[in-house]
């Protein structure tokens, strides 16, 4: 069983085509500029089976033809062990399968170090609340025993990985996200080794990530990669944060302005840039 | 094979009056995008700001700019009328000049004094004499014979919007047919279905024998407007231009005669599409001039009014006429019917801008090109302008030459018309089955006084068992209204131009309707799931709901809600079909409000799914506003699993979405709408109305209302000038159920 946040049935913005759209509950991550905080604590949602969610989307499957299902949440990494079971049935039923991560679960491909050191790093997380980060804790920590194998398993089954990352620079990273983005970068790499297709996101967040220092420097990275097809620079919106109130949360973003589609378009040029440079 | 038939592929068509046979055996699909279409010409974009013009003048004047009070409105009553001669390529206006609506009393003298009278104007003393002493209407005939249940029903808004005081409409000719074979060989052919009649005369034989001459009295009068405007339509028409304005002059006839509730035009595009092939071929007429045409056509479209009143107004908002043209769907063998001309007919919306009308309807199949959906959907991101039919499901019952007649009324062309019947209001009749016909807003004895129910909690066994006895009895006397008033409507206002352009022999759909059904399907499955507690007055009457606990909503695609909403048409459309109708008349029904929604909902009280007294019902068949939760394509499987056969009339789902919500780019956007389309359409969804807008730009016009002078937005199976609504419609839009991006 899972835990789920909720279901859209009609997603037209996560993935290609029109999608089923699962939310996963729980999130190691606290974004400074997360507009599903609801989605953090991972003890909230509904239990779910896969079975059960594949049924509900296959009544109306008509609708999906051009599309599939899509993981987001929250984090499904979190729940390795449930997503693979979804996607595995999804793939058995002839369903396009995409997974919407921060890649912040990637047990790392170096050495076992790292995984302890995974554990130590949420305890230092700065932001979030210290109930939920207790608990993502000790969550993080039973992810912590993601295998390589285990995610090789997953990754048989997904057709395509949407990979969130949220700044370039590693503490900059940290200051906006509670992580470093280390294993990001380095799950980023695993997918291009194993040849999966990637769609990039970028969220872009005046004074933090709509900087052309960092903008550039992702360009840079995203350079090195050969499987990236697509490219998506969402502008920051500031829709998220009622909820922030009606949790009790404190939003840290309250002073920052949206970013206009236009600023969007003037970052994802200079990501363009960097990357042909 | 005569001279203006030249190039044409021979067939019955050419020895019986036979439209689709022409079709079928000349029109050419059209595969490609929209690359080969052109823009306005400047005569055109001149016109259309002459209207534009007129248009802010007639808000000005409080919405009428001219009316007669005089002349009674006939096909040939007034002689021509013109925007500008010299620019117009399609000519003719219902009066001697454009905005001038004309008076029609057959229908009811009452409504016509009074729409004058709203806007300030009189009629004329000794045609309201004539009118109410000389010359009965259809109204008064009506008013004699309705029995006081029926009266009772009416005030008390349990049945409303019965057309008893104005033109019924709903009718459509076959336009087509005097292009194809000028009026001459129609009257011809109506002279000797006249002369085989039977020849014993029973009442119905009489009937027969009088409406086809009135029938061959009309067409006669149909070339004689014609002549009035320099042209002949006595012979066939020659080339696109002819044929074009022959189909005008025949539609523009129908409106003179009668100002029915809707006007609808029938499936004209692949039919002119083959004169316009032709003219191509031949190189008499370029792509430029063919689209000048069809924009002039339209405009001359988009300028039919009527006089009508504010009550009218409330339940048909927005100045409505419904000249709904049916577009593209799948011929029988199997090839699409799209052709240039239905491209041409939707640039029209680029080339002047969007517009309610003519209402486009586009027939749509999972089968249609590519390129045309997609086509269809850029348009509706643009426009929100369109309205989509299910043609899958409808071709099974009416074949490949049918149209939509209003908003979602499905019927072949000259070969089947329709009694259009209102709705009943089966959220007041709920309210009634728990009151014992008791009428919660007056405490009236309304219904027969059936055992009321009076438990602490309601128990859904119990409520369903009077509900269903409440249920039949409305439909009794619904469907017998009806009869009366389509009986009276034949007797004093013949629409005898329409039916001149029909077959000798016609099937008639008797069409009734449903208001309220979402609030009828989430009050049930909240008594079934949840705890409901009536709130009784001093008399006894139920007057509001305390609920306790959740309950599964219609919208969701939850079958729990969503099997008793279809228990709940299958059990009304039941109960219509065991009632006697008026010349045999197939009963239908249609779960469509048009903008009445709020005004049922103003007179209905609380209902036990929490809505409260007075809050306005949800449009046709959409859930309830914000509680379709799950997301656009959950809402629509609920809407979609409505059998169309219990609801062959239609089943209208008004469908709101914010750009953002569509997709990241251009490209994603439209095929994403298209992914939807199909998807609905496939699960045998009958209608859709597509609204691409935000919010905010709703509420802007709202107050800044001269901004937005063209803005359309889809309500419920038409489109309206969103800032022609009152301001109590506007806001209940704006409640709508938005699809937004999670």
């Amino acid at each position: 069983m899972g835990k789920i946040h909720s279901i859209e049935s009609f997603g037209t913005v996560d993935g290609p085509g029109v999608r089923f759209v699962v939310f996963f509950q729980g999130c190691p991550m606290r974004c400074q500029y997360c507009h599903n905080p609801d989605t953090w604590r991972p003890e909230d949602g509904q239990e779910m089976s896969a079975d059960e969610i594949l049924d509900k989307m296959e009544r109306n499957r008509s609708f999906y033809r051009t599309g599939g299902i899509t993981a987001t949440g929250g984090e499904p990494m979190l729940q390795l062990e449930f997503l693979t079971e979804l996607f595995t049935k999804a793939k058995a039923r002839g369903i396009h399968t995409c997974l919407d991560t921060s890649g912040i679960m990637f047990p790392g491909t170096k050495d076992d170090r790292k995984q302890a050191e995974a554990g130590a790093e949420i305890n230092a997380g700065e932001t979030g609340e210290k109930e939920a980060n207790s608990d993502v804790t000790g969550q993080r920590r039973g992810a912590g025993k993601h295998t390589m194998a285990q995610i090789d398993r997953l990754m048989e089954v997904t057709d395509l990985v949407m990979l969130d990352i949220k700044h370039i620079e590693d503490t900059a990273h940290r200051k906006l996200t509670g992580h470093g983005n280390e294993r990001i970068l380095e799950f980023a790499g695993y997918l291009d080794k194993i040849g999966k297709k990637v769609w990039i996101r970028h969220v872009v967040v005046p004074g933090i990530t709509f900087d052309k220092e960092e903008l550039t420097g992702l360009g840079h990275f995203l350079k090195t990669l050969s499987n990236v097809e697509k490219l998506e620079v969402l502008p920051y919106h500031a829709l998220g944060k009622v909820k922030y109130d009606n949790l009790g949360i404190d939003y840290v973003l309250k002073d920052t302005p949206q970013l206009t589609k236009a600023q969007a378009k003037e970052a994802e040029a200079i990501i363009r840039e960097a990357m042909l440079n | 094979m005569r001279s203006e038939w030249r190039s044409f592929t021979g067939g019955a068509w050419e020895r019986e009056i036979n439209v689709r046979d022409f079709i079928q055996r000349n029109y050419t699909p059209y595969d490609g995008d929209e690359s080969f279409l052109e823009g306005p010409t400047q005569d055109t974009t001149d016109l259309w700001q002459q209207v534009l013009e007129l248009s802010k003048q007639e808000r000005e004047a409080g919405g009428v700019l001219d009316m007669d009070t005089k002349i009674i409105s006939t096909i040939t009553s007034h002689g021509p009328g013109y925007l500008n001669k010299d620019k117009e390529k399609i000519v003719g206006f219902q009066t001697d000049k454009p905005f001038k609506r004309a008076l029609q009393p057959y229908g009811g003298i009452r409504m016509a004094m009074k729409a004058c009278e709203d806007n300030g104007y009189q009629v004329d003393p000794e045609v309201v004499e004539y009118f109410t002493t000389h010359r009965k209407t259809h109204n008064a005939g009506v008013f004699d014979a309705y029995t006081p249940e029926m009266r009772a029903c009416r005030s008390a808004h349990i049945i409303t919007g019965l057309p008893d005081a104005y033109g019924r409409g709903r009718i459509i000719g076959d336009y087509r047919r005097p292009a194809l074979y000028g009026v001459d060989r129609l009257i011809e052919d109506k002279e000797e279905q006249l002369n085989t009649t039977r020849t014993i005369m029973y009442s119905d034989v009489i009937r027969e024998r009088e409406e086809l001459s009135e029938q061959i009295r009309a067409l006669k009068m149909l070339k004689e407007l014609a002549k009035i405007y320099g042209c002949d339509i006595s012979q066939p028409a020659t080339n696109v231009l002819e044929a074009t304005q022959a189909v005008y002059f025949s539609y523009l006839a129908a409106v003179k005669e009668q100002n029915g509730a809707a006007m609808s035009l029938g499936r004209t595009s692949t039919f002119l599409d083959i004169y316009a092939e032709r003219d191509l071929k031949e190189g008499t007429f370029t792509e430029q001039e063919i689209q000048e045409i069809v924009d002039q056509f339209v405009m001359k479209l988009r300028l039919i009014k009527f006089a009508r009143t504010p009550e009218y107004n409330t339940i048909f908002a927005g100045d409505p006429t419904w000249v709904t043209e049916s577009i593209a769907g799948i011929g029988v063998d199997g090839r699409h019917m799209v052709t240039k001309m239905s491209y041409r007919y939707l640039n029209t919306l680029n080339n002047i801008g969007a517009a309610p009308e003519p209402n486009m309807t586009v027939l749509w199949s999972v089968q249609l090109p590519e390129n045309f959906k997609k086509f269809c959907a850029e348009t509706s991101i643009k426009h929100s302008a369109i309205q989509y039919e299910n043609d899958d499901i409808m071709r099974v019952v009416h074949g490949d030459d049918y149209g939509i007649a209003c908003c979602v009324s499905s019927m072949r062309i000259g070969k089947e018309m329709q009694f259009f019947g209102a709705r009943a209001n089966l959220a007041k009749c709920l309210l009634y089955a728990i009151n014992g016909g008791v009428d919660e807003m007056t405490g009236k004895q309304v219904g027969p006084k059936y055992r009321p129910i009076t438990s602490e909690y309601l128990d859904y066994d119990e409520v369903w068992a009077a509900y269903k006895d409440m249920m039949k009895w409305l439909a009794g006397v619904y469907v017998n209204a009806l009869n009366i008033i389509h009986y009276m409507h034949d007797k004093y206002c013949y629409e005898k131009l329409e039916m001149a352009l029909h077959d000798k022999k016609v099937r008639r759909w008797f069409a009734t309707g449903i208001a309220g059904f979402s609030v009828v399907a989430d009050s049930l499955s909240a008594i079934k799931y949840a705890k409901v507690k009536p709130i009784r007055d001093e008399n006894g009457v139920t007057v509001d709901f305390e609920i306790e606990g959740d309950f599964p909503k219609y919208g969701n695609d939850d079958d729990r809600v969503d099997d008793i909403a279809k228990e709940v048409l299958h059990t009304f459309i039941g109960y219509i079909k065991g009632n006697h109708t008026y010349r045999g008349g197939i009963q239908t029904t249609s779960i469509l409000t048009i903008t009445s929604n709020v005004s049922y909902g103003k007179n209905t009280g609380a209902t036990p799914d929490g809505r409260k007294k007075g809050v306005a019902f949800a449009p046709g068949a959409n859930p309830m506003h914000g509680r379709d939760t799950h997301g656009a394509v959950a809402s629509l499987a609920s809407v979609a699993k409505l059998p169309f056969m219990d609801s062959q009339d239609g089943i209208s789902n008004t469908f709101t979405i914010v750009p953002d919500a569509l997709g990241k780019d251009v490209e994603s956007e439209k095929n994403n709408l298209v992914a939807m389309l199909d998807g609905y359409v496939e699960q045998g969804g009958h209608h859709l109305n597509v609204n691409v807008l935000n919010r905010e730009t709703l509420l802007d016009a709202q107050k800044h209302p001269e901004l937005y002078p063209q803005l359309t937005i889809r309500v419920s199976g038409y489109a309206v000038n969103f800032i022609k609504l009152t301001k109590e419609q506007q806001d209940e839009v704006i409640a709508r159920t938005f699809h937004e991006v999670m």
